[in-house]
Parts: C-alpha cells; sequence; structure tokens
C-alpha cells in the first residue's frame, strides 16, 4: 500500500466536496475491492474519504412500490432484511450469495455498483428492475447508468447515496458461479414489473447488458420454454480460464430459463 | 492405566493453544531490533539480466542494504537426489542460485532484496531498483519444450531433458503387449498443482556477533535437514553456529520441506546488516514461489488375458520439473511414481519411462502424496477403462488382480517388496459403505431429473515411511531418511519427548503422547512432545512421506525400551532384587512372583536422588536418546469410492458422496486419522474438480496467480465424508503403523474421476482430464472442441 491521508466524512456534501476538490481521492465504503487493490500498488490515492459514517446512507425502506436500498447497506443486511425478503425476495436471495460471509458483511451496494465490476451480481438486478441510482446531484435511470467495464455514469463528485427497486410481479435470478472466486460467470435476473418483463445479465459480457430477445419473449409468454430457441450470440462475450464466450453465451440461455422458473 | 494409550480418541492437546490465539507461528515472532525484507522478483517467464542499478534504492528512507546476485556469491541450492539417465549417465543439475545470477528463468525467480527498517520502506525501495530484463523466449509447454529448437531453460541442459530414466524391460513387456488377448490405452494429465498452506512461508534470521550464532526461525517441515543443505551446501557454516527453529506452522503439503532461496538470503544478509532480519511472503509470492506439485503427462498400456488378468503395463510420463531442481524434485516422479506402478495387483511385467523436463515455471517437487498420487491415478484410471471396455464390473476386476492375503512379503517387479495388506477387505468395506449395489437405482433416479450420476472405484496403495536409508541410498538419495527420539523423564516423573519429525497440523503432540502414555502408564497431560528446534531434538528428517509415526514412532519406542531397561535397574535396586526378575507393566516395576511394586514416578525419582546407587553399574539419570532407520517403506491401502451428479445443461459436477475404506496398520489416535484423511480427501476432490495451475503458453505469466482464480476447495464442495479403517499391521516396525496422512490425496483423484466418467459413459464419453470443470465437462457433452 502506498501513504495516503485517511479521513471519515461526516455527510455526502462533505465527501464530495473532498472529492471534487482533489482528482485523485477516493470514497471508500465496504473496502472489499478497494482495499486489496491498494495493497496491491494498483492504485495510489492521495486520500481515501471513508463514506462509513454517514447515517443516511445506510438503511432500507419501502417508498411507495418502491424498495429504496441506501448505498452504505451491506449485503448482508439486504439479504436478511424483511422489507427486501417480502417485497423483492429475488433481491434478498441475489444478496445472500454475493462472495463469501466477509464480503457480505463488508460489501455495500452502493460499492458494488459504482465499481461496476462486469461480474458482480447487482448490476443485473438493476438494469431487471429499473432500478433508479439516487446520487447526491441527480436520479440516473439503471438503462442509463453502466458504461463500460468498471465504468459507470458517475461524474467526479458524485456519489450514490440510495438505489431504489420497483416492486416486481415476479423476479428471480439465478447465478453460475466463478468456482474461485465466487463472482458470476453468468448470473440472470428476470423480472416482470408492471407487466414489463425485463432481463439483465451479468457476469457474460464487459459490462451489464438486457437480453431484450428474451423480454420480448417473456413478454408475449411467462414461461421458461418460451426461451427455448432463443440464444444469446458469443461475440462480444468474455472468455478467460474458467469460461469461453461460447460457454458463457450459452449459460446466458440456461440460467434465464431456471431463473423464469423460479420466479414461478 | 490413564485412557489416553494407542487408540483413544483423545482430543489434541495442541488445539488449546490453536483455538484460543496462542499458537506461536513465524509472523508472530518479533526479534529487537529487527528489520524487514522484501524480495525483489523477476516478472518475466525468461530473460537476460542486464545490469541492476540499485542506487535510488539504497537511498531511499529506511533502507539499510540492497544485494543482488553481484553480491550474494553463496553456494547454490542443492537437490538431494540424483536420477541417471538410462545410459547410467546421472542427471543435469544445473545451479539453483539464491539470487539470479545473469539469467531469471520463471516468473517470481528472487532478483533482488531490499532490507529496511519497515516492511513498506523496503517495498517502496523495491519500486526504485532499475533492471535491464532482455526478455527470451519461454519454455513454458513440456511437450514443446522437449523439441528441437525449443528455448534453454539452462544452456547446459540439452533439450530440456534434466533425465531420461527408466525401470524395467521394455522389449519383454512390448513383447507381451504384442500378443494379448486386450490391450487398454490411455493418455493422461495429472494437473499441476499449487499446495496453498494456510500459513504462507515466512522467516527471520538473526546473527549474533558476540558468539557467531546464526538463528533462523522458519516455516519448514525439517529445519534439521534445513539447517544441513544451508550450512553445508551453501553458506558453509558449521552446525553448532547455526540454530533452525520451526516454531507453528499453519500447514506444510510437503511445499515447506524444502530449502528455499529466501531462508539462505535472510541468513547471510542478517550478519551482513548486524540486525535480525523478517520476510513474511504475500499469498501472490507463495504461487510463484513455493514449490509446486504434480504436473505429468503420461501414456500407459495395460495389457490382459481373456479373463481380464494383468500380464503387463506399460507407462511412459514427461514430468514438469519447473525452472530449477528444488531439494526432492527428482526422486517424485520416479522413485515415489514408478516404483508404485504395480499398485494392488499382481500385474508381473512392469516397465515405466520418465523424462523430466525443465521449463521456465516455478519448480515442482514433493506434494501430499508425491509421486503415489500420480502413480494411483495412472493405473485406476486405466484398470476402470479396461474394465469398461471388457464390460467387467470395476470391482470384479479388481478384486480379479488383487495381490493374494496370503501372498505376503510380497515383491513386485518395480523394486518395492510389501509386507502386508487387505485389498479385499477394504475393498469389500467400501462397496458396502457406499451402496454400490444400489446405484443403479440411484442413477435411475437421477437420470428421471435430468442429470448424469455415475460412480468410481480407486483401489491405492502408497509407500510410506519414507525411508529405509540402505534402499534410499541405492535409489539416489543423497542422505539416509532415519529418525531420532529422545525420551527425558523429570525428577517427578512428568517427561519431555523430544523428535526429529514436525508437526504442522498433523497433531504430534498428542499422537506422540499417546506412545508414551500406553507404554510408561504416565498420563498424557503429564507428557510434552518438542520439536522443530535444531537446538532441542538432536537430529531428525523432519515430517513428508506420512513417515512421522511409522519412522519417529519407531525410534520413539526403542527410545522407551531403553528408558523401561533402564528403569529396571534401578528399581532391581531399589527393591533389593535382580534386575532379571523386574517386570514392568501398568505403570509399576514389580519383582516377578511377589507383591513387591514400585511405581514408575518413584524410579523417575530415584534416578535423580541416587544416593546409594551402585555408582560402578548404575548411572543416574532417566533420558534416553534411539535412532530408528526402517527395515522397509509401509504400505497404506485401501478403497476410495466417489458418485457423482452432473447438470447436463451446465456441465457442473457435484459430488455426491465420497466413502474411504483404509488400512493405515495399527491406529493411535482414530480422531487424528480421521480428521487427516479427510484433509487428504478434500486435496483429492480439489485435484479432480477444482485446482489447476495455469501458466500463459507464450509469455509464462501464472494464469491462477491468487485465489480469485486458483481454485482451492470449500467446504460446500464435499459431501459429508464415510469413512473407515481395516488393520493389518505393518511387519517391521514396532507399532504396527503405517501412516495416513496422504492417503485420501493419493485415492481420491482417481476415484472422483472414474466416477466423472463413469457418468459421462451415458453420453459415450470416455475420456477427460482433471480437472473436470463445468465447461469442460460442457464440451465433452455436446461434442465440442476445447476452447
Ligand atoms: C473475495 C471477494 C468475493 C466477491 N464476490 C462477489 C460476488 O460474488 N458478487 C459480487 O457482486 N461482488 C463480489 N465481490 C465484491 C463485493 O461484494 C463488493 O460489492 C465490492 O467489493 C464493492 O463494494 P464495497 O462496498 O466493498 O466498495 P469499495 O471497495 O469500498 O469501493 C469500490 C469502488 O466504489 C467506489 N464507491 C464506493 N461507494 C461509493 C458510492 N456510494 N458512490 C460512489 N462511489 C463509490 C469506491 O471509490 C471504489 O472505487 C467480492 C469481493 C471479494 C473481495
Amino acid at each position: 500500500m502506498y501513504d495516503f491521508k485517511y479521513q471519515k466524512a461526516s455527510s455526502v456534501a462533505d465527501a464530495a466536496k473532498v472529492i471534487g476538490g482533489d482528482s485523485e481521492a477516493k470514497l471508500v465504503a465496504g473496502g472489499m475491492t478497494l482495499i486489496p487493490t491498494l495493497k496491491q500498488r494498483l492504485a495510489k490515492p492521495t486520500q481515501l474519504v471513508d463514506l462509513g459514517g454517514i447515517a443516511e446512507l445506510k438503511g432500507i425502506k419501502k417508498d411507495g412500490n418502491a424498495i429504496v436500498i441506501g448505498a452504505m447497506t451491506k449485503h448482508v443486511d439486504v439479504a436478511n432484511s424483511p422489507e427486501v425478503k417480502s417485497a423483492i425476495p429475488a433481491l434478498a436471495d441475489l444478496a445472500a450469495h454475493i462472495g463469501d460471509p466477509a464480503v457480505r458483511n463488508r460489501g455495500t451496494i452502493g460499492g458494488s455498483i459504482s465499481n461496476n465490476d462486469p461480474a458482480a451480481d447487482y448490476p443485473s438486478a438493476v438494469m431487471a428492475l429499473n432500478a433508479t441510482i439516487v446520487t447526491n446531484k441527480r436520479k440516473i435511470a439503471a438503462d442509463d447508468f453502466f458504461k463500460g467495464m468498471f465504468e459507470t455514469a458517475l461524474g467526479a463528485d458524485e456519489i450514490v447515496t440510495a438505489v431504489s427497486f420497483p416492486i416486481p410481479e415476479k423476479a428471480a435470478y439465478m447465478k453460475f458461479p466463478n468456482p474461485a472466486s465466487r463472482y458470476a460467470i453468468v448470473g440472470t435476473f428476470v423480472a416482470k414489473t408492471g407487466g414489463n418483463v425485463r432481463v439483465g445479465v451479468t457476469g457474460a459480457g464487459p459490462v451489464v447488458f438486457r437480453w431484450k430477445d428474451a423480454e420480448a419473449a417473456l413478454g408475449k409468454s411467462w414461461n421458461a420454454d418460451a426461451l427455448k430457441s432463443l440464444s444469446v450470440k458469443a461475440d462480444g462475450l468474455n472468455s478467460d480460464i474458467h469460461a469461453s464466450s461460447e460457454y458463457r453465451a450459452h449459460l446466458v440461455g440456461v440460467m434465464a430459463r431456471r431463473a423464469v422458473a423460479k420466479a414461478g | 492405566m490413564p485412557d489416553s494409550g494407542i487408540g483413544a480418541a483423545v482430543r489434541r492437546k495442541e488445539d488449546f493453544r490453536f483455538l484460543t490465539g496462542k499458537g506461536n507461528y513465524v509472523d508472530d515472532i518479533d526479534r529487537p531490533n529487527q528489520s524487514y525484507a522484501y524480495i525483489l522478483r523477476s516478472p518475466h517467464a525468461h530473460a537476460a539480466l542486464g545490469k541492476i542499478d540499485t542506487g535510488k534504492a539504497k537511498a531511499a528512507p529506511g533502507v539499510l542494504a540492497v544485494f543482488t546476485g553481484e553480491d550474494i556469491k553463496v553456494g547454490s541450492l542443492p537437490c538431494g537426489w540424483v536420477v541417471k539417465f538410462k545410459d547410467g549417465s546421472p542427471q543435469h543439475e544445473p545451479p539453483h542460485p539464491v539470487l539470479a545470477q545473469g539469467k531469471v528463468r520463471h516468473v517470481g525467480d528472487p532478483v533482488a532484496v531490499v532490507i529496511a527498517d519497515s516492511k513498506a520502506q523496503a517495498k517502496d525501495a523495491a519500486e526504485l531498483i532499475e533492471v535491464e530484463y532482455k526478455p527470451l523466449p519461454a519454455a513454458i509447454d513440456m511437450n514443446a519444450a522437449t523439441k528441437q529448437g525449443a528455448a534453454l531453460v539452462h544452456d547446459a541442459v540439452p533439450n530440456n531433458v534434466c533425465y531420461d530414466w527408466a525401470i524395467g524391460d521394455q522389449a519383454q513387456i512390448d513383447a507381451i503387449i504384442a500378443k494379448a488377448a486386450h490391450v487398454t490405452k490411455i493418455d493422461i494429465v495429472n494437473n499441476r498443482l499449487i499446495a496453498n498452506a494456510m500459513e504462507p512461508r515466512a522467516a527471520i534470521a538473526e546473527y549474533d556477533r558476540g558468539t557467531g550464532e546464526h538463528t533462523l526461525w522458519t516455516t519448514s517441515q525439517n529445519p534439521h535437514a534445513i539447517r544441513l543443505l544451508m550450512g553445508a551446501f551453501v553458506l558453509q557454516m558449521p552446525e553448532h553456529k547455526l540454530r533452525v527453529i520451526s516454531p507453528d506452522v499453519g500447514g506444510g503439503f510437503g511445499s515447506k520441506i524444502f530449502l528455499y532461496a529466501e531462508e539462505c538470503i535472510l541468513v547471510w544478509a542478517s550478519s551482513q546488516v548486524n540486525r535480525p532480519i523478517k520476510w513474511t511472503a504475500e499469498r501472490g509470492e507463495s504461487f510463484m514461489s513455493d514449490a509446486q506439485g504434480r504436473d505429468h503427462v503420461t501414456h500407459a498400456e495395460l495389457a490382459l488375458d481373456k479373463d481380464g488378468k494383468f500380464l503387463a503395463f506399460k507407462v511412459s510420463t514427461l514430468a514438469n520439473l519447473g525452472a530449477y531442481l528444488s531439494t526432492f524434485a527428482p526422486a517424485v516422479p520416479t522413485y515415489l511414481y514408478a516404483t508404485l506402478l504395480a499398485g494392488t495387483y499382481t500385474t508381473p511385467a512392469i516397465y515405466a519411462e520418465v523424462k523430466a523436463v525443465f521449463t521456465n515455471t516455478v519448480p515442482v517437487d514433493a506434494y501430499r502424496g508425491a509421486g503415489r498420487p500420480e502413480a494411483c491415478y495412472v493405473i485406476e484410471r486405466i484398470v476402470s477403462k479396461a474394465a469398461q471396455e471388457l464390460k467387467i464390473d470395476p470391482a470384479e476386476l479388481r478384486r480379479r488382480n488383487f495381490i493374494a492375503k496370503d501372498a505376503y512379503p510380497y515383491q513386485t517387479p518395480v523394486a518395492l517388496a510389501y509386507d502386508s495388506g487387505d485389498y479385499f477387505t477394504t475393498l469389500d468395506m467400501a462397496l458396502k459403505s457406499a451402496d454400490y449395489a444400489g446405484f443403479a437405482k440411484r442413477r435411475e433416479e437421477a437420470a428421471k431429473r435430468g442429470k448424469l450420476r455415475g460412480i468410481g472405484i480407486c483401489s491405492y496403495i502408497e509407500a510410506c515411511g519414507v525411508a529405509p536409508s540402505a534402499v534410499a541410498g541405492a535409489l539416489g538419495a543423497r542422505a539416509g531418511l532415519y529418525e531420532m527420539a529422545e525420551v527425558r523423564v523429570h525428577p517427578t516423573g512428568s517427561i519431555t519427548m523430544f523428535t526429529g519429525t514436525h508437526s504442522h497440523g498433523q497433531g504430534h503432540e498428542t499422537t506422540f503422547a499417546q506412545v508414551i502414555s500406553d507404554r510408561l502408564g504416565v498420563p498424557i497431560e503429564q507428557i510434552d512432545v518438542v520439536h522443530g528446534d535444531t537446538a532441542k531434538s538432536a537430529f531428525g528428517m523432519g515430517t513428508y512421506g506420512s513417515r512421522s509415526l511409522p519412522v519417529g514412532g519407531s525410534a520413539l519406542v526403542k527410545a522407551l525400551d531403553k528408558i523401561v531397561d533402564k528403569g529396571k535397574k534401578i528399581a532391581a535396586h531399589l527393591m533389593e532384587a535382580s534386575e532379571a526378575d523386574i517386570e514392568f507393566k501398568n505403570g509399576a516395576f514389580t519383582v516377578a512372583g511377589t507383591d513387591k511394586s514400585t511405581p514408575f514416578g518413584a524410579v523417575a525419582f530415584t534416578a535423580y536422588v541416587p544416593h546409594n546407587f551402585p555408582h560402578e553399574t548404575l548411572e543416574p539419570g532417566l533420558d534416553e536418546t534411539a535412532y530408528y532407520d526402517p527395515k522397509n517403506f509401509t504400505f497404506p491401502s485401501g478403497t476410495h469410492i466417489a458418485e457423482v451428479e452432473i447438470d447436463r445443461d451446465t456441465g457442473d459436477v457435484a459430488l455426491v458422496n465420497l466413502t474411504a475404506a483404509d488400512d493405515f496398520g495399527t491406529i493411535v489416535n482414530p480422531m487424528i486419522v480421521e480428521g487427516q484423511v479427510h484433509g487428504g480427501l478434500a486435496q483429492g476432490v480439489g485435484q479432480a474438480l477444482l485446482e489447476n495451475a495455469v501458466y500463459d503458453a507464450r509469455s509464462g505469466q501464472l494464469v491462477t496467480g491468487s485465489l480469485m482464480d486458483y481454485c482451492m476447495p470449500r467446504a460446500d464442495n464435499f459431501p459429508s465424508f464415510s469413512v473407515g479403517t481395516h488393520a493389518t499391521k505393518c511387519m517391521h516396525n514396532p507399532l504396527g503403523v503405517k501412516g495416513c496422512g496422504e492417503a485420501g490425496a493419493i485415492g481420491a483423484p482417481a476415484a472422483v474421476m472414474n466416477a466423472v466418467i463413469d457418468a459421462l459413459g451415458a453420453v459415450g464419453i470416455h475420456d477427460l482430464t482433471m480437472p473436470a470443470t463445468s465447461e469442460k465437462v460442457w464440451r465433452a457433452i455436446n461434442g465440442r472442441q476445447a476452447a
């Protein structure tokens, strides 16, 4: 680790001010991604601004027809939340299968989506549930948020404060985990909200994407069999020692069908 | 008698300290005025070293010294074994410098060391070292490395072949194979593994200018061997000025047997800077500097007669050694591999040839099982394949070829003579426990759920208790592998036992205490077992090859015999009887035929308060040392049965049952044995389904260089294991013990892969390489080429 300054922000505005004034400063949430990066000397921030002391960023509440989750809410709290479990059980299920217990007890939803790892689980839910990302500056639609591998729409001094998930009629997530890291090799989140079907796919490509052919087919008939003749093209998908792009393309279909069956 | 003797499942004495955070590992130790070392390692698999500019690093804050290969002119890291070419010429043994000289040969090869006041300062300064590398083409793929025109890892080693060795009569075997009713052929890859002990390697070296003594604390499985190899071959330091301490060590699995560059660098440098120096590997460093395991490519042919009797077995293996010869490396794919190729069977003729190859990868050496898992895998895969081809039940084919129960001692055609065994009983136990008879039903039921279910058998044997000096010497070991034990009885009857073996998870502090308790009738609470310090135990060869109890335990029994003999003399004196009439039983010395009795404690006390001893014939004290050189290897054996279910859509393999029935001879502590079996099975399953060290074929970068990509097995990868034992005693050691540390890792891979291939038989697949990862299985099911 290189030397850096550390400070605990007392408010979102306070944190925004620091990162706005210093392009080399970094926010730290659960630190599950950032700290290993620092330890391996892959990043050299001037200062770390800890969001851990900002009460307004924590917590889960039902707001009309949506579940709103504060950015600093840990995966374990989403997994165990009675509100999430009753309104969007698929989201609680997703959170319960992120990494391992240590990661779930530190990692946060805000950190996860801001980091936008191509193999992270939450982005698939954000896409499929058509969630809204709330920042200190604006509200960003899911479709506009995830820009590319580790790239989001967030500006230099922009901080995710919450994510608002509309409550679906049906939803389910199926993940085919990387056996070593337990991140998603492929994760497919299917949801039907207000009669609208959306399918979010993570792990397969450089960034989360919607499988629109599947959405159309499921829109006509909410049934796993409706996906049988569909497939995703392997071109442009990720390929590594754990899974080739061809295999990933195949798994998108398998996981989507299983998710629909699971959603009932 | 205390109920802590042989056979009692007593809780481990050491666990109180481990479970309450009182373990004392190398990294827990801090010496006054300690400094820290950081090792700068090669980022290239193969490069010529140009100028190394350490000027800026030396001037960096907190830096005490920076050394490169130019500065450390010490001996080469030695290799303990010699293997010969078929023509009798010795193996190539290129130098293995502690810091690179002229060239780097694998990613992670040490290039320079920075010593500073803090770890961070050392690391910061290392970034300021400017190294001129001229990258060279690398030899990565083992097969390609032996071909004309391949890059040479060592200029003096033609075709990168360290040796091309053989055992057996090739012409005889070829003739049998040519005429046989059936020949089964197989091509096998034994995947490269990385041990990943929970505790990374670490060391502290300290030099005392006043006495000229060096002390090294290190994470070693055999501190005495480290002292000998380092002192005699690398640093030219006499033993009495070099003390090596291996305190609590968090797992080794073989990877901590070997003498490593870092240990030598630290001991040398600590006298240069005149301060203690500490080094603790980061996990990433462990991946690129701990010796790795396995990595064989093998073609084998098994000739059978029309009834399925094995006639001849022919094996041709390429073994990857990595960039340098590690301490045990040459022995692993030869003496510890080819000599086991008879397995549990009567195969009368065996020929094996092994070509060992240098590549620009991390050195390969012994890893849990060392050579024997590789042998077992070849045998047990080809036997199951033959069964499948001949449509004979695989259990039945094994039974037809097992060595008969009354055939011991049994001389195999490949040098070893088995002293005892009973493969039929463990096979039957395993079949019963795994409900082999009910498998067809389970398969049908699984098929209804769309799953492919398979069952696999492996009836392994291993040679443990390394190693009889005579055999080891004949086989090319540069040392004998005996063991030492000292039993020091204190005046009030408590006991400290010193052993040259080392416990890094095995529970010796309990097991050895049980042996003592059993013999002397002293409760184990009054017995301490000391290991891991060259200043405390007189000598020793350490722990590996399941040798501690068969060899170290036998030395202990010899020392206990001496204690009892001495005790009898004292008791005879105390009770005014003839020594010949003294018996020792149930913790007391008695005079035969009388009611005269003296407890062991009273004898111990008298030994140290010898007021009226006949000094001409009886010395004070009760402290005895014994050395034991085994007469033969021990031969644990058994059957493991695995059952898997394969998800046809994803190729995912789920292990649903795993059964082990093992013959370890006498069992001292069944709970510890069960733990050893569980751990071994876990590693065996890891090899079969999850673990694989992958190097980029061109750049030689270790692609699986972290736990995010190298897949270690976790609890949720396993079903509950069903384990049992059946003992036939070892015939040549006093306890009748055979060793149990490696069995799981030896038997499980073939059992699991036979199960996977059995499951895939339903879709016409009869071959698959380890690890059976989901994509590989999916491709096999769907007839797709490898990606
Ligand atoms: C071993 C391991 C296994 C894992 N497995 C999985 C898995 O299976 N699935 C999965 O989805 N994830 C997995 N993760 C990732 C983990 O779940 C976290 O989601 C991830 O580490 C990011 O969250 P964090 O709170 O730790 O963020 P941090 O590491 O603190 O920050 C990550 C990045 O986000 C920025 N950031 C943080 N919070 C905000 C904010 N509110 N606004 C703007 N920017 C912000 C930081 O500046 C930093 O750049 C795994 C991680 C590890 C270490």
